[in-house]
């Protein structure tokens, strides 16, 4: 069906068909890649390290050149129409990647030349940007001094001088503290809010889990899983605790509970979600030892990889 | 041109101009204390002894050629440190990600690098005045001499840049070809001076009828024909910039 363009509401943001991409040293990153984000969304890319992540955003934003296949982004083929392509995207990596010896200010200023934007728009455009994210204080201090968690505030900022319609975030919060990445969560869901196409890559699940609605799994080169988060947590129906007790545990403790021993009075038990924690510790207080304290074992995204990985390797076999 | 290109121009222009006035003291003063020594040791010390070249007072007639040559060296320094530190550090992925067409990547460089030749150029020629008494044959020779030969080191540079992939592959060229071929440019003699067999040889370097037409936008003389001199500077611009672009379009040097 032949619709008028304004009536198109389905234009996914980014269409990736069949992407690969072998770099010059023979590593293969991408082993024909297929994925669609939907306009007007979060889209969380998560994968281990390795993955292809960075290789996959890195093609997108016209920093690697793909070996074949097809991207597409708001229906402009990135081959065809590099520039106009370009011009939909705001770029925040995963290195830093400004000159450490340029202010924030002249940063931004030069980004928003590159695209064209008239200095007086520009400058003003930063100072906007500049303040929401919280570096107006900085904007003349040689980028060198600023913190890692306001480079990579800085970075963010100078993605959106294009006022991009699909903004890619590789990693914004690695190593930033708890409140800045609350705040930069609040950010990019404000931005969402107003009509931008995010993707983000993460190793935070629950970062994930609050920004994103769909999601994608790459492994190997590979989408492995492409499903709603909510799908996705339901998935991980065991959870992992690691209990310090008084003492040493015995064998017939370990054989009770099915556990086993991580350090000299510690013990691992994995517990279904369907059951409860009591059973448990009723168990071990029953057999006369005090839990001194508890905590998660992993990281739920790791145990989520770990999964993913392993069911892909036996379907491999 | 689109609006939009001359925005880009514009700001990468700027930007490679506030650059070379904020490290002032690398690029600006060392080229001019270098070329102050020059002045002193060949033109005053050794040039009273040396008496007349090609003419002139030898002071009179080695300034153009420390003029041409720091331009050289300048420009080529200019784009090669620019361009390559930006490789280096990855902010020209602010440039590569940015819809800015590649001839503008490129000709903002090579005016940054113009812009660098010329000051520099400028200042040398405002200090060679304390020295000796400059007389100017033709202007228009004297500008578009130095405006082009400045325009193919940058050329130049920018392909050293692009292949470049540690600091020594920056500070080969200018070592090993830059140099030698500078030197032997015909800035400190005239090569009416060689044996006719070195007379031959010293007519395939190219920096020879840089700086021999320079000079004669200056005291009137010159050792090759200044038009063969215009279409050897004017050849290297054209196959230069071709190359210059293939490269950027090829993502040569820059994109994995
Ligand atoms: N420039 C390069 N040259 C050669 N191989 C590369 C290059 N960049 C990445 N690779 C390889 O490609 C594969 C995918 O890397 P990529 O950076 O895309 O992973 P990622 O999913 O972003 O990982 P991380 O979570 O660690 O950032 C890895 O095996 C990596 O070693
Ligand atoms: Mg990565």
């Amino acid at each position: 069906m032949n619709l008028p363009k304004y009536l198109n509401i389905m234009t996914a943001a980014l269409k990736v068909s069949n992407l690969k991409k072998t770099y010059k040293n023979g590593t293969v990153a991408l082993k024909g890649l297929n994925l669609e984000v939907e306009a007007g969304e979060i889209f969380a890319l998560l994968g281990p390290n390795g993955a292809g992540k960075s290789t996959l955003i890195g093609i997108i934003s016209s920093l690697v050149t793909a070996s074949s296949g097809d991207v597409e982004v708001f229906g402009d083929n990135l081959t065809k129409q590099r520039n106009k392509v370009k011009s939909h995207i705001g770029l925040v990596p995963q290195e830093f990647n400004f000159n450490m010896f340029e202010k924030p200010m002249d940063i931004l200023v030069n980004q928003a030349g590159y695209y064209g934007v008239p200095r007086k728009t520009a400058i003003q455009r930063a100072e906007k940007y500049l303040k929401q994210l919280q570096l107006w204080d900085k904007r003349k201090s040689m980028s060198r001094m600023l913190s890692g968690g306001m480079k990579r505030r800085l970075m963010i900022a100078r993605a959106m001088m294009n006022e991009p319609k699909l903004l890619i975030l590789d990693e914004p919060t690695a190593g930033v503290d708890i409140e800045i990445r609350r705040s930069m969560w609040e950010f990019v869901e404000e931005i969402a809010n107003a009509g931008t196409t995010i993707i983000l890559t993460t190793h935070y699940l629950e970062e994930a889990e609050q920004l994103c609605k769909n999601v994608a799994i790459i492994n190997h080169g590979e989408i492995i899983k492409n499903t709603t988060i909510k799908q996705l947590l339901t998935t991980l129906d065991i959870e992992t605790f690691i209990l310090d007790l008084d003492k040493k545990p015995e064998a017939d403790l370990l054989k009770a509970l099915n556990a086993e021993v991580t350090d000299e009075n510690s013990i691992q038990i994995d517990v279904p979600k369907s059951k409860a924690l009591n059973e448990s510790i009723k168990t071990i207080d029953e057999m006369g030892y005090k839990v001194l304290s508890m905590r998660n074992k992993v990281n739920r995204l790791e145990e989520l990889f770990y999964k993913m990985t392993q069911e892909q390797k036996n379907e491999g076999e | 041109m689109k609006g939009n290109n001359l925005v880009a121009l514009y700001t990468l222009c700027r930007k490679e101009i506030v650059r070379i006035l904020r490290i002032w003291s690398q690029t600006i003063l060392p080229p001019a204390i270098t070329m102050t020594l020059y002045f002193v040791i060949f033109g005053n010390l050794i040039g009273s002894r040396i008496g007349q070249m090609g003419g002139f007072d030898y002071m009179a007639f080695i300034v153009p050629g420390l003029v041409m040559m720091s331009v050289i060296t300048n420009s080529y320094g200019n784009i090669v440190s620019s361009f390559f530190g930006a490789k280096f550090s990855k902010h020209i992925e602010e440039m590569m990600v940015s819809p800015m067409p590649n001839w503008v990547i490129l000709f903002g460089h090579v005016l940054g690098a113009l812009a660098r030749g010329l000051m520099v150029g400028g200042i040398v020629t405002i200090i060679s005045l304390f020295f000796t008494q400059i007389q100017v044959h033709n202007y228009w020779i004297v500008i578009s001499t130095v405006v082009l030969t400045s325009v193919v080191f940058a050329l130049g540079g920018f392909i050293n840049a692009c292949l470049a992939n540690k600091f020594d592959d920056i500070a080969i060229i200018p070592a090993f070809i830059l140099t030698p071929l500078t030197y032997l440019g015909g800035v400190f003699y005239s090569i009416s001076l060689l044996p006719d067999f070195w007379q031959t040889v010293s007519k395939f370097n190219p920096v020879l009828y840089m700086v021999n037409a320079f000079r004669y936008g200056f005291l009137g003389v010159s050792d090759v024909s200044l038009t063969v001199a215009y279409s050897i500077i004017l050849t290297f611009v054209v196959v230069l910039t071709a190359i210059c672009l293939y490269m950027l379009n090829k993502g040569i040097g820059l994109r994995s």
